[in-house]
């Protein structure tokens, strides 16, 4: 933006709002028609398929947002590489760290019902344990 | 005294890149205050992707999550009301992501301006921006005190619940309902409402609730209106002193009443159903993480949003005073506000997609 002229420039401003200000309306749009709030999209949500293409959509239309607000509104794009990368680089130790935790977090959740699971089939065993107990003292 | 003592060796233009690392010149092109900036909004993303990652982990480590366009479908003035089903999921937060966005417009407009040295354009613009961010600390106000007074969600306590399995909720006789509102599917979210708070903004006096003063947030459909007013009857008809509900809470035909005075729903499960088993469930508060998570990474970028109309306070003002013409950089304080500014804007992208949308 920086080459343009002040008029040119400040244009842009105003282009990169509207365009801000879509993307999120898609972004809610695509969310709500996910989650069966659009009358005549509601058959969407009974598609494991179409939920996950949707979030997909919307996380891929956020990362718009975000490279957009960085490069056009914070001029990324106009600083040297050398300070570019230095603060961009850094970032990508993110994609592992999501990849890592979301794992865990599926482990987490996994164990805790492995436990329900085990409780229950305990529960079970204490109870037919027990019942011939109750009758060997009535005899 | 640095090219006195570099090898001779070495060519004009390495020199003059080695030079560049010797201090005092900029090899980043840009200003010490500049470049920390940009240094701290890389570690302040790494806070909140934290917190947000957290988040994920989290949830993804539950069998249920509140479903958000369910949580997040109020809006102040009763606006929810012009929408069917009296709910407007994302409407308000969609509102409230466009004052940040416009917020940050205006930021950008201020910047160039500042590049000009515009003393009055610079003002103008920045006081447009203070006013979007105090409007959008204005609207995260009202969410908060909604989901505390009125729907009395906390840190520790999240009454936004979702069944693991479909059924159907209990009449007041306690016999199966046939209605088709009091079927539920798995995976949906109900709001588990305070005795006597089913109404109103947070009016707790007992007695006639079936009055039609203002529906309350979060209870949108009819049926549900219409239980929680023969609900709080129930619990008026029974005596209990609602100040000191005795401990096991109390049980009532289609609903138990807890110690906090929380109207938990009796449904029975379609799997019970089919197997003729005649045992009912009840609704279980949603995981507490919720709670925690919402008000700790909201809050957190809300208090972004606030220190940042601080600085944008004090800097607008120094601005009007003059302060930055005398250093002729083209208000680069601005310039550095700015880019602070946009980042607020930017984790918001990310606690909008992560709370709301997905």
């Amino acid at each position: 933006m920086g080459h343009h002229s002040y008029e040119e420039a400040k244009k842009a401003v105003f282009r990169g709002f509207w365009l801000l200000f879509a993307v999120t309306l898609i972004e809610v749009g695509v969310s709500l028609a996910g989650k069966g709030h659009i009358p005549g999209l509601e058959w969407l949500e009974d598609y494991q398929a179409a939920i996950y293409s949707i979030g997909f959509i919307i996380i891929v239309l956020s990362l718009y947002k975000a490279y957009f607000i960085v490069y056009e509104f914070m001029h990324m794009g106009l600083e040297v590489p050398g300070l570019r990368m230095s603060v961009l680089l850094p970032m990508l130790l993110l994609v592992w760290a999501i990849i890592a935790f979301f794992n865990e977090g599926t482990a987490w959740g996994n164990r805790r019902q492995q436990i329900k699971d085990k409780d229950k089939i305990e529960l079970v065993k204490t109870q037919t344990d027990q019942a011939p107990e109750t009758r060997s003292s009535e005899e | 005294m640095a090219t006195d003592t570099a090898p001779l060796d070495h060519d004009e233009a390495t020199q003059s890149e080695n030079d560049a690392w010797d201090g005092a010149a900029a090899p980043f092109k840009a200003s010490y205050g500049k470049l920390m900036m940009w240094y701290f909004l890389l570690s302040d993303a790494f806070t909140f992707a934290g917190f947000l990652i957290a988040y994920g982990a989290l949830r993804f480590s539950m069998p249920t999550w509140p479903v958000p366009d369910f949580v997040f479908s109020t809006a102040p003035f009763g606006i929810h009301e012009w929408f069917p089903g009296d709910k407007a999921p994302l409407i308000f937060v969609t509102f409230m992501s466009f004052l940040l966005i416009v917020s940050s417009v205006t930021m950008v407009r201020g910047v160039q301006e500042g590049h000009r040295e515009n003393q009055g354009g610079v003002v103008f613009w920045m006081l447009l921006t203070v006013i979007g961010g105090a409007g959008f600390l204005g609207c995260q106000a009202w969410e908060w005190s909604n989901l505390i007074g009125v729907e009395h969600m906390s840190i520790t306590r999240n009454p936004f619940g979702s069944p693991t399995e479909s059924g159907t909720y209990l009449m007041a006789d306690g016999n199966k309902s046939t209605a088709e509102e009091d079927q539920f599917i798995a995976g949906s979210t109900y709001l588990i409402h305070k005795a006597g708070h089913g109404h109103g903004h947070g009016d707790d006096h007992g007695g006639d609730h079936s009055g039609d003063h203002g529906a309350g947030h979060g209870e949108a459909q009819e049926g549900e209106k219409l239980f929680l007013a023969q609900a709080n009857q129930m619990v008026d008809e029974s005596g209990v002193d609602m100040a000191n509900i005795p401990i096991g809470g109390v049980n009532f035909p289609c609903f138990y009443l807890d110690e906090q005075g929380f109207i938990h729903r009796k449904y029975l499960s379609e799997e019970n159903e089919k197997m003729g088993v005649q045992e009912y469930s009840k609704q279980e508060f949603g995981p507490k993480a919720f709670g925690a998570l919402f008000f700790f990474i909201t809050g957190f970028h809300g208090f972004h949003v606030f220190s940042g109309v601080l600085f944008l306070v004090i800097i607008m003002l120094n601005v009007a005073s003059g302060l930055y013409v005398k250093r002729k950089n083209g208000y680069e304080m601005v310039e550095k506000i700015g880019l602070y500014w946009h980042f607020v804007d930017l984790v918001w992208v990310f606690v909008f997609l992560v709370f709301y949308l997905l």
